[in-house]
C-alpha cells in the first residue's frame, strides 16, 4: 500500500542535505492476488509456523531505556512489567545513595523466557536526570548514547565481512516517566520530549498513578496530550507511521484515550479476595497493580509486550535508525562512515549536535 | 474562673487576674499571622491551606501550563483572610512562590524568597525605630510550610539549597505533601532520610519547645508524638466524601479506598493543624520575634556601626548559606528620592546614637575602673 511522500521535517538538529522525505519502510508492492482455495491447498501459509519456529531458536532482544526524575518508579516498573528483576532499583532505601552529579546511563541485561521464547531484554536506566538544581541540557548524555547505538549498528552494517545477525544495542523503546502533579507537564518534560521523539520511541506514562483520583487522572491526562500536541511533540505510536487503516483506527484509540498510560508499579504481593496480586497496601486499601479499575499498567504492558513489541523494533530500525543512517551518509558525502574520499578517514560520528554548555 | 476577692483581704493583691487582661486584650486587638508556603508546584500546597483552614483561598487560581513556565521567574504572592472562630479574629496573610521550582535551571531561585524575608524584617525595622510607632504592622514571615515531594528519595539538592538559604530567617515547618502517594512504611523511611539529611546539612527546622513538667500527661504525650512525626505527612482535602453507610468525612475518594485527612491512621494532617493553629501558633510568632528577628536587627545595627567591616562570627554562620547575603537593610527598588534621603537621615541618627552609647559605655568602664584603682 503505497501513501503519498510523507511531510518533510524541518528539525533544526539536522543536517540541510537530508533527503526529503522520510524513507517508508521497504514493503513490497502489493501483488495480484490468486486465491490459492480455487486451485488447492499449496501451504504457504506455514511461513508464519516456519518464522515462529527461527524466531523460537534465535531470540530477540528489546532494548528499553527509562528516563523521569529518581523516585518516580522507574526500576520497580521495569520489574513489574517484565515479571522479574531485571533492573535493579537504585535505592532500597536502606542503602545510602547519591544522587549522580550528571546523567549517567547504565545498561543492564538479562535473558528472559517464556513459553519456550528466549528474549535478551536490555534495561537502559538514566540516573541523575533531572535531579540537580540546573537541568539544563541533562538530555544530551540521552541523546547521546542513543546515537552511539545506531553509529555501532552502522559501522557492523558497512563492514565488509559483517556478522550474520548484528547484535542490536538500539534503544526500540524510552519510557519518559512524568511526574503526577495534577497540573500539567513541567518545561523539563517538554524539553527532552521535543528533542528526543524524533531520535527514539518515546512513551510517556504517569508515574505513581495512585496519588490521583479518577476524575484527577482523566483531566491531568487531558491536558498533557493537549500540551504535547500543541508543542508539536510526537510520540509512540506516531500518526505518520500508521501503515493502514486498522492501525490508525487502533492506534487512534490508544493515543487518544488511553495514553499516557497512569501506572503503579509493585514488587510486593498482597491476598485480595483470595488472590495472590501485586500491589500497594495503604491504611484505606489496597491497590492492584494489574486491575484496570485501579491503574492502567495492564494497558501499558499489553501495549508495549503482547502487541507492539515488535512494531516497536521496526519502527526503530525503519524509521529513526534510517534517519540516522541517511544523515551520516549525507555528512560524509554518500560514502559509508569511516572512509572519506580518497581513502582518508574521516572524524567520527558527531554523536551531540550541540556542544555541552559547561 | 478566678473570684475576684475583696480589696480589704491582705494575702490576696490579684495580679494573678493579669493573664486574664491580656487576654481579653489580645481578643480585642486580633492576631496576625503570616504564613508562607513553599516546594515544587503540584504537591498539594493549595489544597493543604485550604483544608488548613477551611476557606477557598486558591478558587481563583490559574495554574500556568509548561510552556508558559518556562520563561516564569518566582514570583511572590500574598493573599489575606480573617478568619474568625470563637470570638478570636485572626488576619492571617499568606505568601504563596508560585514558579519555585519549576524551571529547568532552578539556579539561585530561592533568591527572591530571601529576600523577600528580609524585606519585612527590615520594613519592621524601620517602623521600630521611627517616631511614630503605635501601629506597628506586622509583615514578618512567622512560618514557612516547606512541601517535599514523597515522589523522591529525601530532600533534593533544590530542597537543601532553599532550606539551607531560609533556615535562619524564618521557622521552618517541612512537610511531606501528597502522603497518600506513600505504604506506612516508605513514610516511616523518607522521613527518617529526611531527618538524617536535615541533621547532616545542618538545617535548623523549627524546634518545639518542651513541655513544662506541670503540664498533664496527656498533653506530653501529644507532644511528643508530635515532635516524632516531623516532618508532618500531609494530605489535604476539601471535599467530603459520603460513603453510603458511614459517616461522611473530608478526603480522597480512590477506587481501592478513602483516605481521610482527619484520621491520624492516614495521615499527620490532624497533628500539623494541633501544632500550628492550636497549640505554637503563639511560639512561632515570639520566636520569629525573638530570634529570628533579633538575629537580622543585630547583624543590620553592627554592620552599620562598623562599615565596611564584616562581622567575623555572624559572617561564618551566614557562610553556609547563599553566598549574595547583604548584611546592610536593603531599600524597596520603588522607593522615592524622598524616602531615599530620609532614610539616609535615620541611618545617620542611629549611628550617632550608636556611637554615643560606645562612647558613654567606655566612659563608664574607665570610670569604674578609675573608681576600682581608688
Amino acid at each position: 500500500m503505497s501513501k503519498g511522500l510523507p511531510e518533510a521535517r524541518t528539525d533544526a538538529a539536522m543536517s540541510e542535505l537530508v533527503p526529503e522525505p522520510r524513507p517508508k519502510p521497504a514493503v513490497p508492492m502489493k501483488p495480484v492476488s490468486i486465491n490459492s482455495n480455487l486451485l488447492g491447498y499449496i501451504g504457504i501459509d506455514t511461513i508464519i509456523e516456519q518464522m515462529r519456529k527461527k524466531t523460537m531458536k534465535t531470540g530477540f532482544d528489546f532494548n528499553i531505556m527509562v528516563v523521569g526524575q529518581s523516585g518516580l518508579g522507574k526500576s520497580t516498573l521495569v520489574n513489574t512489567l517484565f515479571k522479574s528483576q531485571v533492573s535493579r532499583k537504585a535505592s532500597s532505601w536502606n542503602r545510602e545513595e547519591k544522587i549522580p552529579k550528571t546523567v549517567e546511563i547504565k545498561a543492564i541485561g538479562h535473558v528472559i523466557e517464556e513459553g519456550g521464547v528466549k528474549m535478551k531484554l536490555t534495561v537502559i536506566d538514566t540516573p541523575g536526570f533531572g535531579d540537580q538544581i540546573n537541568n539544563e541540557n541533562c538530555w544530551e548524555p540521552i541523546e547521546k548514547y542513543i546515537n552511539e547505538q545506531y553509529e555501532k549498528f552502522l559501522k557492523e552494517e558497512v563492514n565488509i565481512a559483517r556478522k550474520k545477525r548484528i547484535p542490536d544495542t538500539r534503544v526500540h523503546c524510552c519510557l519518559y516517566f512524568i511526574s503526577p502533579t495534577g497540573h500539567s507537564l513541567r518545561p523539563l518534560d517538554l524539553e527532552f520530549m521535543k528533542h528526543l521523539s524524533k531520535v527514539v520511541n518515546i512513551i510517556p506514562v504517569i508515574a505513581k498513578a495512585d496519588t490521583m483520583t479518577l476524575e484527577e487522572k482523566s483531566e491531568f491526562k487531558q491536558r498533557v496530550r493537549k500540551e504535547l500536541e500543541v508543542n508539536g511533540i510526537e510520540f509512540y505510536p506516531q500518526k505518520e507511521f500508521d501503515e493502514d487503516l486498522e492501525d490508525k483506527t487502533e492506534n487512534d484509540k490508544i493515543r487518544q484515550e488511553s495514553m499516557p498510560f497512569a501506572v503503579v508499579g509493585s514488587d510486593k504481593e498482597y491476598q485480595v479476595n483470595g488472590k495472590r496480586v501485586l500491589g500497594r497496601k495503604t491504611p484505606w486499601g489496597i491497590i492492584e497493580v494489574e486491575n484496570l479499575n485501579h491503574c492502567e499498567f495492564a494497558l501499558l504492558r499489553d501495549f508495549v509486550i503482547r502487541t507492539h513489541l515488535q512494531d516497536l523494533k521496526e519502527v526503530t530500525h525503519n524509521i529513526h535508525y534510517e534517519t540516522y543512517r541517511a544523515k551520516r551518509l549525507n555528512d560524509n558525502g554518500g560514502l559509508p562512515p569511516g572512509e572519506g574520499l580518497l581513502g582518508t578517514v574521516l572524524p567520527p560520528a558527531p554523536a551531540t549536535p550541540c556542544p555541552t554548555a559547561e | 474562673m478566678w473570684k475576684m476577692k475583696g480589696l480589704k483581704d491582705k494575702e490576696y493583691v490579684g495580679f494573678a487576674a493579669l493573664p486574664n487582661q491580656l487576654h481579653r486584650k489580645s481578643v480585642k486587638k486580633g492576631f496576625d499571622f503570616t504564613l508562607m508556603v513553599a516546594g515544587e508546584s503540584g504537591l498539594g500546597k493549595s489544597t493543604l491551606i485550604n483544608s488548613l483552614f477551611l476557606t477557598n483561598l486558591y478558587e481563583d487560581r490559574q495554574v500556568p501550563d509548561a510552556s508558559a513556565r518556562t520563561t516564569q521567574t518566582l514570583t511572590i504572592e500574598r493573599r489575606g483572610v480573617e478568619i474568625e472562630e470563637g470570638g478570636i479574629k485572626v488576619k492571617l496573610t499568606l505568601v504563596d512562590t508560585p514558579g519555585f521550582g519549576d524551571s529547568v535551571d532552578c539556579s539561585d531561585c530561592w533568591l527572591p524568597v530571601v529576600r523577600f524575608i528580609e524585606e519585612q524584617f527590615e520594613q519592621y525595622l524601620r517602623d521600630e525605630s521611627g517616631l511614630n510607632r503605635k501601629n506597628i504592622q506586622d509583615s514578618r514571615v512567622h512560618c514557612c510550610l516547606y512541601f517535599i515531594s514523597p515522589f523522591g528519595r529525601g530532600l533534593r539538592p533544590l530542597d537543601v539549597a532553599f532550606l539551607r538559604a531560609v533556615h535562619e530567617k524564618v521557622n521552618v515547618i517541612p512537610v511531606i505533601g501528597k502522603a497518600d502517594a506513600l505504604m506506612p512504611r516508605e513514610t516511616q523511611v523518607l522521613k527518617q532520610k529526611i531527618r538524617d539529611q536535615l541533621k547532616e546539612e545542618e538545617i535548623n527546622i523549627y524546634q518545639f519547645p518542651e513541655c513544662d513538667s506541670d503540664e498533664d500527661e496527656e498533653f506530653k504525650r501529644q507532644n511528643e508524638e508530635m515532635k516524632g512525626s516531623i516532618p508532618f505527612a500531609v494530605v489535604g482535602s476539601c471535599e467530603v466524601v459520603r460513603d453510603g453507610g458511614t459517616r461522611p468525612v473530608r478526603g480522597r475518594r480512590y477506587s481501592w479506598g478513602t483516605v481521610e485527612v482527619e484520621n491520624p491512621h492516614h495521615c499527620d494532617f490532624l497533628n500539623l493543624r494541633r501544632m500550628l493553629v492550636q497549640t505554637h501558633l503563639q511560639d512561632l510568632k515570639e520566636v520569629t520575634h525573638d530570634l529570628l528577628y533579633e538575629g537580622y536587627r543585630a547583624r543590620c545595627l553592627q554592620s552599620l556601626a562598623r562599615p565596611g567591616a564584616r562581622d567575623r562570627a555572624s559572617r561564618s554562620k551566614l557562610s553556609r548559606q547563599s553566598a549574595t547575603e547583604i548584611p546592610l537593610p536593603m531599600l524597596p527598588l520603588a522607593d522615592t528620592e524622598k524616602l531615599i534621603r530620609e532614610k539616609d537621615e535615620e541611618l545617620r541618627r542611629m549611628q550617632e546614637m550608636l556611637e554615643k552609647m560606645q562612647a558613654q559605655m567606655q566612659q563608664s568602664q574607665a570610670q569604674g575602673e578609675q573608681s576600682d584603682s581608688l
